[in-house]
């Protein structure tokens, strides 16, 4: 590297910078054109802070905004952060980018909701409830990955667990029951899928698609030989009750949101917490890393890089089990074919948008789940754009996230690579 | 790159070489490569034993998913008999209709062609030959979409988007298809073509577009352009490509547009099925004997040498899935323009991923994909008889899939279960991880 070419990469910095400033200012403008323009003034949207029926919350009263001069501000907001980033540019680039894109999330919402109410609350408590089984599916991919094992075959485990877990809670009419069935499935599964990565090196992506294609068949197939005939005695379950925590589940807004779901819901919180404290703070999470990243030093330390990798694997099937229970026993409290609906790799790219941090993936996978909701949500309010477009939101988002908009991320170095004892 | 450098190792072999290519290795050792390159049999045997345990495996699962057989196994101690009588049936009732929905019965060709010499009535054979040539028509799409994740594969992509693929295609093929009208078939059918694989190819493009400038990973990323197609198409059959009527399909397609059949109604094999043969044939020649094709595969088999090399690698992620997109295109086109003639909704069931489990088998070689494609097409086609006689869901092809996947993948457990000795085998490189 001379000195030349590095100035060659900092004027190509600045450049990129400026194009950045030029989108977000663009951005702020199309606020303004698209949904603030041409509206009739007067107008006032209602976000509503209280969720639904049934909720121990403290009632507070809804949040009234003027329509029109609320997107005024943010598109004022957005056009100045980008003239600000086409001048000058900021240093963290991605928060900017996260400043606008909130900017045009809230004007829309203000836009779609005119002259409405709109269940903010709702909204937010359903993200939650929409990104357990993306957050779950995410942990299982940090866990495995962190360890150097792609795992691809999280859908098609959570796929599997979906149907065990409903097809056992029926039969011995106990969700609980159910969930550990779940659990057990995807360890099997994973353990599956650890077997032939690291005892036989197959290729992992291989191993996964194989892995998910069974599972797909294997559904379909047991549904429509006994589920479809026996509904009653094999696939109708109930699901998991709501459990309001008490005091907690009060708060307003922040208690019906995080303190009033059902298990699957408090369970993935707990994992999330969980992993972060095992993977950074415990020599097994040291360990676990350290097999990830350099597997020849670690074993060269005495640790044991197959039994590890088995290990980690076998638990993000477990916890894949978990996701794949939220959506029989966690949701509608039966099995449909194919119901993961991508859920998995979605889920995947949440692992590495949180760059294959359990807390990072966690808030991503938020993301996906509010990208999923605010499509139910806008179907209710009769948004102009067709359902099968908002219904491709999720997707899309999860696209742009990995191209990668907030920098690159870095997956461990020895991730998918098979480790051969010298 | 000259392509004249190729080394007779990369020029000839129907493998790649997982290291960097080579250019200029000394003549003797080249013709010792070269011999090394003839396929030896385990090249064969490992796939036809992968099959083979997969059905196997298919086989037990139908046993223990059968009330019948369960029960007479509860007394198998008393009647060890009538166990083994119904595992006979079970088995027999199932392999048996998808064989007779694959191939027809011997005893009715037969007697079919001596009516035929005899009499000149041809229907009798007709309609014996019927079976075969629906495991043709299925096999058709198949050749074309196992090509299509086959030449990602030798550029070191894994396209699972072949399903999405596929569906774009088969509406861009119908859109040509109902929407010109009064024109020759001479340029109508062409111009239909076309359609399913510039459809087919732009659905590939953008992940294979994303994969070079971002490095964001193929497989997630052709997996969410599915689930996009398939919105994309319920909107597109609801709304502007809906045929007058409540169901959400297209209209038919013109008659100047459709592939042309061989045979009179019901018999639905037509020109597509030589037409997947000749572009077979093409995908060959492209990917062994031309300098685009070296290049994908140098890409393919090492990034980095090949960048080195002077190749681009944007450039041949793109190209390689848009000719991958564009294979799975070309497969919804011959379903449609051959077969169907119309789209409705669910209309890509499958084809996606049967297409990965054909390009593994076939070791991703133009003529292995087809031999493949002819194996699953016949699966496929037999399965749907099996389904309607015996009772057994379609989707246990899914599961023999899956192990057949598995098995190619790691042949060391076939080895293991037939104990063969290792041999010659080449490891199969495909894909690389995220980072790549």
């Amino acid at each position: 590297m001379t000195i030349a070419s590095a100035q060659m990469t900092k004027r190509a910095d600045v450049t990129g910078h400026r194009v950045t400033g030029l989108v977000l200012l663009v951005i702020g403008l199309a606020i303004f054109g698209l949904f603030g323009a041409a509206l009739e003034p007067g107008l006032e949207t209602k976000f509503g802070l209280n969720p639904g029926f049934g909720s121990q919350a403290i009632k507070i009263p809804d949040l009234v905004l003027p329509t029109q001069p609320a997107i005024y501000m943010l598109a004022g907001m957005a056009v100045f952060f980008g003239a600000w980033q086409l001048a000058r540019g900021f240093r963290s680039v991605g928060a900017v980018i996260g400043i606008v894109a909130f900017c045009f999330i809230a004007a829309f919402l203000l836009w779609a909701a005119r002259g409405k109410t709109f269940n903010l609350v709702g909204m937010l408590s359903s993200s939650l409830v929409r990104a357990t089984p993306i957050a779950l599916a995410a942990l299982c991919g940090v866990i495995s990955e962190r360890a150097g094992v792609v795992n691809i075959a999280i859908e098609g485990i959570m796929l599997m667990a979906t149907q065990t877990a409903v097809v056992s809670a029926t039969i011995s009419g106990n969700l609980y029951v159910g969930l550990v069935v779940a659990i057990l499935t995807g360890m099997l599964l994973a353990a599956i899928h650890a077997f032939l990565a690291i005892k036989f090196k197959v290729d992992q992506i291989v191993s996964g698609v194989a892995i998910n294609i069974f599972a797909t068949g294997a559904t379909s197939f047991i549904s429509s030989r006994f589920l479809e005939r026996n509904t009653d005695v094999l696939n109708n379950s109930g699901t998991f009750p709501v459990i309001a925590i008490p005091l907690l589940s009060k708060i307003p807004i922040l208690g019906p949101i995080f303190f009033a779901n059902n298990i699957i819901v408090y369970l993935m919180i707990l994992l999330v917490v969980a992993l972060h404290v095992l993977l950074f703070y415990t020599p097994w999470g040291l360990r676990t890393r350290a097999v990830g990243e350099h597997p020849k030093a670690a074993d060269t330390l005495g640790i044991n890089v197959y039994l590890m990798r088995y290990v980690n694997v076998i638990l993000g099937g477990a916890i894949a089990g978990v996701g794949g229970a939220y959506f029989s026993i966690g949701s509608v409290g039966r099995f449909d074919e194919i119901m993961t609906a991508g859920k998995g790799f979605i889920g995947l790219a949440a692992m590495i948008f949180g760059k294959w941090n359990p807390v990072g993936a966690f808030f991503s996978s938020l993301l996906f789940g509010f990208a999923d909701s605010l499509q139910v949500k806008l179907q209710i309010l009769r948004v102009p754009i067709p359902s099968e477009f908002l219904l491709m939101a999720p997707y899309i988002v999860t696209m742009v996230v990995l191209a990668g908009v907030v920098g690159r991320a870095i997956p461990p170095a020895a991730d998918g690579v098979p480790y051969e004892k010298d | 790159m000259e392509q004249t450098q190729a080394t007779p190792e990369l020029r000839s072999g129907s493998t790649p070489a997982p290291g960097a290519p080579a250019p200029g290795a000394p003549a003797p050792k080249a013709r010792a490569k070269q011999r090394a390159q003839v396929p030896s049999l385990q090249t064969f045997l490992i796939p036809l034993l992968a099959v083979l345990t997969g059905l196997i495996i298919g086989g037990i699962v139908i046993l223990v998913t059968d009330a019948v057989v369960v029960a007479a196994f509860r007394n198998f101690f008393r009647e060890p008999g009538e166990a083994l009588k119904a595992v006979w049936h079970s088995i027999a009732s199932a392999y048996g209709s998808l064989l007779s929905g694959s191939f027809g019965s011997p005893r009715e060709i037969i007697e079919g062609l001596q009516t035929y010499f005899a009499v000149g009535d041809p229907a009798p054979l007709l309609q014996a030959i019927y079976p075969i040539t629906e495991s043709l028509v299925a096999s058709t799409p198949y050749i074309f979409a196992g090509l299509g994740v086959a030449v990602g594969f030798k550029c070191g992509l894994f396209n699972i988007g072949a399903e999405g693929q596929f569906f774009v295609g088969a509406l861009g093929s119908a859109f040509v298809g109902y929407k010109l009208i009064g024109v020759p078939w001479f340029i109508h059918l062409p111009l239909a073509v076309l359609g399913g694989a510039v459809a087919g190819a732009l659905w590939g493009a953008i992940p294979g577009y994303l994969k070079a400038a971002t490095g964001g990973h193929e497989v997630v990323n052709t997996i969410m352009m599915n689930w996009i197609a398939f919105r994309l198409s319920d909107w597109l059959l609801n709304g502007p490509m809906k045929a007058p009527g409540y169901r959400p399909v297209t209209p038919q397609i013109e008659a100047s547009a459709e592939l042309p059949r061989l045979f009179a109604l019901p018999i639905r094999f037509n020109v597509g099925f030589f037409l997947a043969l000749a572009v077979a044939a093409l995908i060959y020649w492209l990917i062994y004997k031309t300098t685009v094709g070296y290049e994908i595969r140098a890409v393919g088999a090492n990034p980095d040498a090949a960048r080195y090399a002077g190749m681009s690698i944007t450039r041949n992620f793109v190209l390689t899935m848009m000719l991958s997109g564009g294979l799975a295109g070309l497969a919804g086109a011959s379903q449609v323009l051959g077969i169907d003639h119309w789209v409705g909704q669910g209309f890509s069931a499958g084809y996606g991923f049967d297409a990965i489990a054909i390009a593994l088998l076939g070791k991703s070689h133009p003529a292995g994909v087809v031999l493949a494609a002819l194996l699953f097409g016949t699966l496929r086609s037999g399965a749907t008889r099996m389904q309607s006689l015996a009772g057994i869901p379609i989707d246990i092809i899914s599961i023999i899939q899956g192990l057949v996947i598995v098995f190619v993948a790691a042949p060391a457990i076939i080895r293991w279960l037939f104990r063969i000795r290792a041999g010659r085998e080449e490891k199969l490189v495909l894909t690389r991880g995220w980072g790549a």
